[in-house]
C-alpha cells in the first residue's frame, strides 16, 4: 500500500460551541484521484476544503499530506504543500485586486515559487497554461480584471493552479456563478487536467449531476459527518442513505419521465432542530427508526466502495480510521479499461 | 383558455456610454390562465430585464422603448402611476431575484404582509388581518408563528417562503418568479418549487418563471422560451422543447446539461454571448452555431410557428428536425 495523497484522521473542528466536522476519517490514493464532497449549507463541506488546504487546523485530528502531519512539517516542506496543494475558490472576483492587470495573479506564483528562471520562460509557461484552460494569451493578457467575464476570470484562476504543476487541486464550488452552457466547458477542462497532466482534485459542490460525471469518488455531508461515501457509481447511483436518496431525488433532471414526486418533503433543514445525539438526519428522515434518536449510526462498510452511516444498514460495524481503498477510483477506473473487475 | 398576458414586441433598451443596448428585442408571447411559462436564458440574455418590464418597473439606465404588456385588457404600458400602484400585486406580482434581501430586515414578518395588503384594501380589523396572515404564511407551508420573527431570524427557504406569501397576498392573476431558488440547496430547491406550483394551482394563477436551470424550468414548466441575446428565439411545450427542440441553441443548451445515467465528456457552448452595443449581423447566435450559413448573418430570422412552438431560425420552414450537433470550436 503506497502513501495516501491526503488523509485525515478523527478530524473534528468547531467553531465555538457549534461542531462544523464530526469524526472525519478519509484517505484519497495517490493516483490522480478525483473526490467530490457534496452537502447542503451548513454541511461542513466548505470547512473540509479549508483543512485539506492547510488553511485552518483542525480542533483535534491530523491531516496528512504524502505521510507528513500539515500540522508538524518543516518550513520547507510547508512551502512544497503550498505549492503542490492548490485552490480554486467560489466567486472568481474576490480573488482579484482590481487595481492590477491579471498578469500579476500569475507572475506572482511563479515569482514566489521560482518556477522560471527568466521573463521568457515564465511568458512560455503563462501562455501555455491560459491555452490548456482555452484562453487566447493575446485576448487576455495585460486586462483588468472588470474587463474579464466571471468564467474567463474563473478559466485564470484554474490556470493560475495549472501553472504551479500542483498534485491536488481543491476547488470550492468553482462553477456556481457560471452559467450552465460555460460551466460544462470549465468542469471539462478540469477533468483534462486530471486525464493528461495526473492532477487530482477534490471538488467541493451541492450539485450531484457534476460531481458525478466529473469525480470516481464521492463524500456526502450531513451537519459535519459523513452519512455516505464511496464509488459515485453507488452514492449517486444507487444510494442507500436516506439523505443522499432524498439529494439525488431532487435534482432537477430536465426528463420528464422523471419528474419530482409530489411528496410533502419532511421540514425546511432549517426548521429541523439540530440533533445533538444520535443520527442528525432522523429529523428529517422518513424512514426513521426508535433508535436513531438515540445512538449514532456506526460507520459501516456495506460494499468495498461504499461506506455508510446509517441504523438501517446491519453490515457490521468497521474501524472507523479504516477506511483505505474506498476511494479508489482512477484504480477501478484502469481495471474497467482492461476489463477486469476491480 | 383566456390569454391573461399578452406581449407585443416588448423592446427594452439600455442607453450605455458604447451606444444603445436592446436587453429585450421585440419579444411576444401569450400566456393562458393556469399556465406555467419557463424563460430560460443566460446571464445577459435579457431574462430579467423581460421580467421587470412586464411589471413596468424598468430602472433607468433601462428604458421601455417598445411594444405593449396587456394584462387582460389593461395595457401596462399605458397606465398611469397610480392605476400602474393598483395593477402591481393585486393583478401582477413580482417573486424578484435574491427575494431573500427583498425584505425589509428591520421590520418583522407581520408588518410586511400587512403593508402589502393595506397598500390595495386599506385598514382591515385586526383579527381579519392576523387571521389572513396565518392563512397566507401556512399556505407557503410556513407556521403562523413566522409573522412575528424578523428576515434574519429565518433560513432561506423560509425568507423565499415569505416574500411568495406576499406577492401571492392578493391573489395575483400573474406571477413573475425570477430565479427564486437561485442561493438555495437543491433539497430546499425542490420544497420552494413545489410550493409555488401548489400555490400556482391554488390560485389558477399564470406563472412566468425566469430562470437559467433547463432542469429546473422543465420540471415546474409547462411551456418554454429561450432567450438569447435579447431576443425570444425559440418557444414550445415542454415535452417537445425537451425532445426535439428546434433551435440549435436549445439542443446545445440541453446538450451542455450533465446527468447522472452514464458518465460522458461535458459539453459547453464554445464561444460567449454577443455584446448587446456590438451586435453580430443576422442572427445573433450565428458566430457559435455549427449549422451557421451565409443566410444567418445576412438577416435576423423572425419567430415563426412550426407544429405547436415557434422558432427563430433561418434552418426552418426548410427543416423538419434538427440533425446531431456536435458544438464548434470557439470562433
Amino acid at each position: 500500500m503506497t502513501t495516501p495523497l491526503i488523509e485525515l484522521r478523527g478530524v473534528r473542528q468547531t467553531y465555538g460551541g457549534f461542531t462544523a466536522l464530526d469524526r472525519l476519517h478519509l484517505s484519497l490514493p495517490d493516483t490522480a484521484a478525483t473526490l467530490a464532497i457534496a452537502g447542503e449549507s451548513g454541511s461542513g463541506k466548505t470547512t473540509l476544503a479549508r483543512i485539506m488546504l492547510g488553511f485552518i487546523k483542525p480542533s483535534e485530528g491530523q491531516v496528512l499530506y504524502r505521510g507528513r502531519d500539515i500540522a508538524t512539517m518543516s518550513r520547507t516542506e510547508r512551502f512544497a504543500f503550498g505549492r503542490e496543494v492548490q485552490p480554486i475558490f467560489q466567486d472568481p472576483f474576490n480573488v482579484f485586486n482590481p487595481f492590477y492587470r491579471v498578469d500579476h495573479v500569475l507572475t506572482t506564483p511563479l515569482r514566489k515559487f521560482g518556477l522560471a528562471s527568466s521573463a521568457d520562460e515564465a511568458r512560455t509557461k503563462i501562455e501555455d497554461a491560459l491555452r490548456r484552460v482555452g484562453l487566447r494569451p493575446q485576448d487576455t493578457l495585460g486586462r483588468f480584471p472588470h474587463e474579464l467575464s466571471g468564467g474567463q476570470r474563473q478559466r485564470i484562476m484554474v490556470a493560475r493552479a495549472v501553472l504551479l504543476r500542483p498534485r491536488l487541486i481543491v476547488a470550492d464550488e468553482p462553477v456556481s456563478m457560471v452559467d450552465a452552457s460555460l460551466r460544462a466547458t470549465i468542469l471539462d477542462e478540469i477533468r483534462d487536467l486530471n486525464r493528461d497532466l495526473g492532477i487530482a482534485f477534490v471538488y467541493i459542490t451541492h450539485d450531484l449531476t457534476t460531481a458525478f460525471q466529473l469525480c470516481d469518488d464521492i463524500v456526502v455531508l450531513y451537519q459535519g459527518r459523513v452519512a455516505e461515501a464511496g464509488a459515485v457509481e453507488h452514492v449517486i447511483g444507487a444510494p442507500q442513505h436516506p439523505y443522499s436518496q432524498l439529494l439525488v431525488s431532487s435534482i432537477p433532471l430536465p426528463d420528464l419521465s422523471r419528474r419530482w414526486g409530489d411528496d410533502d418533503l419532511q421540514a425546511d433543514p432549517a426548521q429541523a432542530a439540530r440533533q445533538s445525539h444520535g443520527c442528525r438526519f432522523a429529523p428529517r428522515c422518513p424512514r426513521v427508526l426508535d433508535r436513531c434518536w438515540g445512538t449514532d449510526p456506526a460507520m459501516t462498510r456495506p460494499e468495498a466502495h461504499r461506506l455508510l452511516a446509517c441504523h438501517l444498514d446491519t453490515s457490521p460495524a468497521m474501524q472507523e480510521r479504516d477506511v483505505s481503498g474506498v476511494f479508489s477510483g482512477p484504480v477501478r477506473r484502469a481495471a474497467n479499461q482492461q476489463g477486469v473487475s476491480p | 383558455m383566456d390569454t391573461v398576458l399578452r406581449v407585443e414586441n416588448l423592446v427594452v433598451q439600455y442607453d450605455t456610454a458604447s451606444g444603445p443596448a436592446r436587453a429585450v428585442d421585440s419579444v411576444s408571447f401569450t400566456l393562458r390562465q393556469g399556465e406555467r411559462l419557463g424563460l430560460i436564458g443566460e446571464s445577459g440574455s435579457g431574462k430579467t430585464t423581460m421580467g421587470t418590464a412586464l411589471m413596468r418597473l424598468t430602472r433607468a439606465p433601462g428604458r421601455i422603448v417598445g411594444g405593449r404588456v396587456m394584462l387582460g385588457d389593461t395595457d401596462i404600458m399605458a397606465l398611469s402611476q397610480r392605476d400602474l400602484r393598483a395593477v402591481r400585486l393585486r393583478d401582477i406580482a413580482m417573486i424578484p431575484q435574491g427575494a431573500m434581501s427583498s425584505l425589509n430586515p428591520v421590520l418583522r414578518i407581520r408588518v410586511q404582509i400587512e403593508d402589502a395588503i393595506h397598500a390595495h384594501e386599506g385598514r382591515l380589523p385586526k383579527a381579519e388581518m392576523a387571521a389572513r396572515i396565518a392563512a397566507l404564511l401556512t399556505r407557503v407551508g410556513l407556521d403562523p408563528v413566522v409573522a412575528d420573527r424578523f428576515p434574519h431570524e429565518l433560513s432561506g427557504g423560509m425568507k423565499q417562503r415569505t416574500v411568495m406569501a406576499i406577492a401571492t397576498a392578493l391573489s395575483p392573476k400573474v406571477i413573475v418568479a425570477d430565479e427564486p431558488t437561485s442561493a438555495l440547496d437543491v433539497v430546499v430547491q425542490r420544497q420552494v418549487m413545489q410550493t409555488l406550483g401548489r400555490l400556482q394551482s391554488g390560485l389558477g394563477a399564470a406563472v412566468v418563471l425566469i430562470g437559467h436551470d433547463m432542469g429546473l424550468i422543465a420540471q415546474f414548466a409547462d411551456t418554454v422560451g429561450v432567450m438569447y441575446a435579447g431576443r425570444l428565439v425559440e418557444i414550445g411545450p415542454v415535452a417537445q422543447m425537451i425532445a426535439a427542440p428546434r433551435h440549435p441553441y436549445t439542443r446545445l443548451l440541453i446538450d451542455s446539461l450533465p446527468g447522472i445515467d452514464a458518465k460522458r465528456r461535458l459539453t459547453g457552448i464554445p464561444g460567449l454571448p454577443p455584446r448587446l452595443t456590438d451586435m453580430p449581423p443576422g442572427c445573433a447566435f450565428a458566430p457559435r452555431c455549427p449549422l451557421a450559413s451565409a443566410a444567418c448573418t445576412a438577416s435576423v430570422p423572425a419567430l415563426q410557428s412550426i407544429g405547436d412552438g415557434q422558432v427563430a431560425c433561418h434552418l426552418y420552414p426548410g427543416l423538419t428536425a434538427l440533425p446531431p450537433l456536435t458544438a464548434k470550436a470557439a470562433p
